[in-house]
């Protein structure tokens, strides 16, 4: 390579170098640290560690914790996802065709993403309180009041569906997001693709059927990617709504309580490292999936 | 969105189906604003009871009384809550101030250099920032304790890098090369080359070029990236709880511990969760705009 080439992106080169190294370290450097700690047997804060392999790994799932978390994880995953992309898709579908006062709806289904997820579960511990009956506090005694006693329920202390309940506030703080998404989804499907499609003589439901909604595939694609690593991420809004208690514990809390409870670094390396497998197995494949859209 | 909406033609005289048609049209966005209209009503729910709550005296705790306005208005509750975070909310912005103007500058040197100034493997290497966008940082988490407190012992400075201000800043700074640089980059791509490539005839270097053509039309993009990072800064948990201790405790840890402590009273838990909403409401409400772009460039390019 002339001397002149290097010339012209060396300095490019270094400006970027920082960065380069900051990522290089503290990404991939921190995570195959994270890896190797989870392979010891450095189960206290003194002890040296020796290598042991897959043993943390596979020795995590005797534990009754674990399966309770990762089962948590699954249910509050699915109702979370499910839930905003449904809510989201739908106020989206309801304002793509413009409507009165759309910049005030957007921006009300949009502020609760400018909250932290602490602000959120404060609120909404008080709104999911377990008190039935006299001692019914938050969405309880507003359904005392409606009349509708019998669907008082126990939200995330309900032994089997909590973590469904759970799934509420984070469903309330992102489907403003998804909406976003999806509504510039639908403006993204050009408008004369619509009309030709009614002059042939579709239906408006045809033209959903046929034009719209496979344009809309990318779009959620997308935001399912989204929805889904920040719900395997879940940790601040569950222990601002119920703190470290096991019958909403997730491996991220799980994670915490390794190492901050028990003191035990490579078990919750152990965790982690499941944690970077679970979000990896989906996002690398969409990273290398909108990379080459974006090349084409 | 019923089937049978285009009817055969010649099914009937035009007129009519015209007017069909118009009063159809009126019905359904009647229905579609009524559905939204009710939506924003729940919506608004949590801050409905975050309003009311934190102007209500202990005296109308009971649970009666839950979503009753106050019958007394009281600024006690705000008074205490104010007391209580006001530390957390001063290191919330000694940390989110810096972060996010340390963010927006490395963003916008990596996006020019990455976007126009271009060196082999460039691409490669966008992609591996890209990564790092996503990875979960509980797995970073525990060996950037580590690094932190040897940090620490090196330095000889305690409570700097790990229990401090300094070493949550430097924390959000790299975790958010990745999202900055995509922003700034995305943003630099719609500068045409030919300006660039002027200015590098006329012998501009490559910082000249940068200073004098690109930094003046960086605006939006700079506005973006702090808004973004800001909010980010502000709202942050998990590294907070991981890397600060009681000194540096920023607003949500200490929104946390007030709020889980079973002695504090609802009104004081829902007036600081207010309080330590309101700078981050403040950026939306004001700069909407802004913010929503950074969540658009949060998704790549859907």
């Amino acid at each position: 390579m002339s001397v002149t080439r290097v010339r012209r992106w060396l300095p490019g080169l270094l400006l970027v170098a920082p960065s380069i190294v900051a990522i290089a370290v503290f990404v991939y450097g921190m995570l195959g640290w994270n890896f190797r700690l989870a392979m010891t047997d450095k189960h206290d804060e003194i002890s040296e560690g020796g290598f042991v392999g897959l043993e943390n790994f596979i020795g995590i799932w005797d534990q009754q914790r674990w399966h309770l978390s990762v089962n948590h994880a699954i249910v509050f995953t699915a109702v979370f996802v499910g839930g905003a992309l449904v809510l989201g898709w739908l106020l989206a579908f309801l304002m793509e065709k413009g409507i009165r006062g759309e910049g005030t709806f957007r921006a009300i289904y949009l502020f609760p993403m400018a909250i932290s997820f602490v602000a959120t579960g404060v609120v909404w511990r008080w709104l999911m309180n377990s008190g039935t009956g006299e001692r019914a506090v938050g969405l309880n005694r507003l359904l005392d009041g409606l009349g509708l006693e019998s669907l008082q329920w126990q939200w995330f202390r309900d032994p089997d569906w909590g973590m469904a309940a759970m799934a509420v506030p984070a469903i309330w703080q992102m489907s403003g997001y998804v909406m976003a998404l999806f509504l510039a989804g639908f403006r993204g499907v050009p408008e004369d693709l619509r009309e030709a499609a009614r002059v042939d003589g579709c239906t408006e439901w045809k033209v959903y059927r046929h034009i719209v909604l496979p344009m809309l595939r990318p779009v959620t694609l997308s935001a399912l990617i989204i929805l889904g690593h920040i719900s395997l991420k879940a940790f601040d809004l569950i222990v601002a709504v119920s703190g470290k208690q096991i019958i909403t514990d997730v491996p991220a809390v799980f994670m915490w309580v390794a190492v901050f409870d028990s003191h035990d670094p490579a078990k919750g390396a152990t965790i982690a490292a499941y944690i970077v497998i679970a979000v990896s197995i989906f996002v690398i494949p969409y990273l290398i999936w909108s990379l080459r859209k974006e090349r084409r | 969105m019923a089937a049978e909406v285009v009817q055969a033609p010649g099914s009937r005289d035009a007129g009519d189906r015209g007017a069909q048609a118009v009063r159809r049209a009126r019905w359904t966005r009647g229905v579609r604003l009524a559905v939204l209209a009710a939506f924003v009503l729940v919506f608004l729910i949590p801050v409905y009871v975050l309003l009311v709550t934190s102007f209500k005296p202990l005296t109308e705790a009971d649970p009666s009384r839950a979503w009753a306005l106050p019958e007394v208005w009281t600024f006690e509750p705000w008074r205490v809550a104010w007391e209580k975070l006001a530390p957390g909310i001063w290191n919330s912005v000694l940390l989110a101030v810096p972060g996010a103007l340390i963010s927006a500058a490395l963003g916008s040197m990596n996006g020019y250099v990455l976007s126009k100034w271009r060196f082999p493997g460039a691409d490669l290497v966008f992609t591996l920032f890209l990564f790092g966008m996503f990875i979960p940082y509980q797995g970073v988490m525990i060996p950037l304790v580590q690094l932190l407190v040897s940090l620490n012992e090196l330095t000889g400075l305690n409570g700097v890098f790990y229990g401090g201000i300094p070493g949550l800043v430097l924390a959000h700074v790299v975790y958010g090369i990745p999202i900055c640089t995509l922003i700034f980059r995305n943003y630099y791509v719609t500068v045409p080359d030919e300006i660039i490539e002027a200015a590098r005839v006329d012998g501009a270097g490559m910082l000249r070029t940068y200073r004098s053509v690109v930094l003046p039309v960086s605006g939006p993009a700079f506005a973006v990236v702090i808004i973004w990072q800001f909010t980010a800064l502000w709202n942050d948990f998990l590294f907070a709880v991981f890397l600060t201790g009681p000194q540096s405790w920023p607003t949500t840890v200490m929104l946390n511990n007030i709020a889980g402590a079973q002695t504090v009273p609802y009104s004081q838990q829902m007036a600081a969760a207010l309080l330590a909403s309101i700078p981050t409401m403040v950026v939306y409400v004001v700069l909407g705009r802004f913010f929503m772009r950074g969540l658009m460039a949060g998704a790549l390019k859907g």
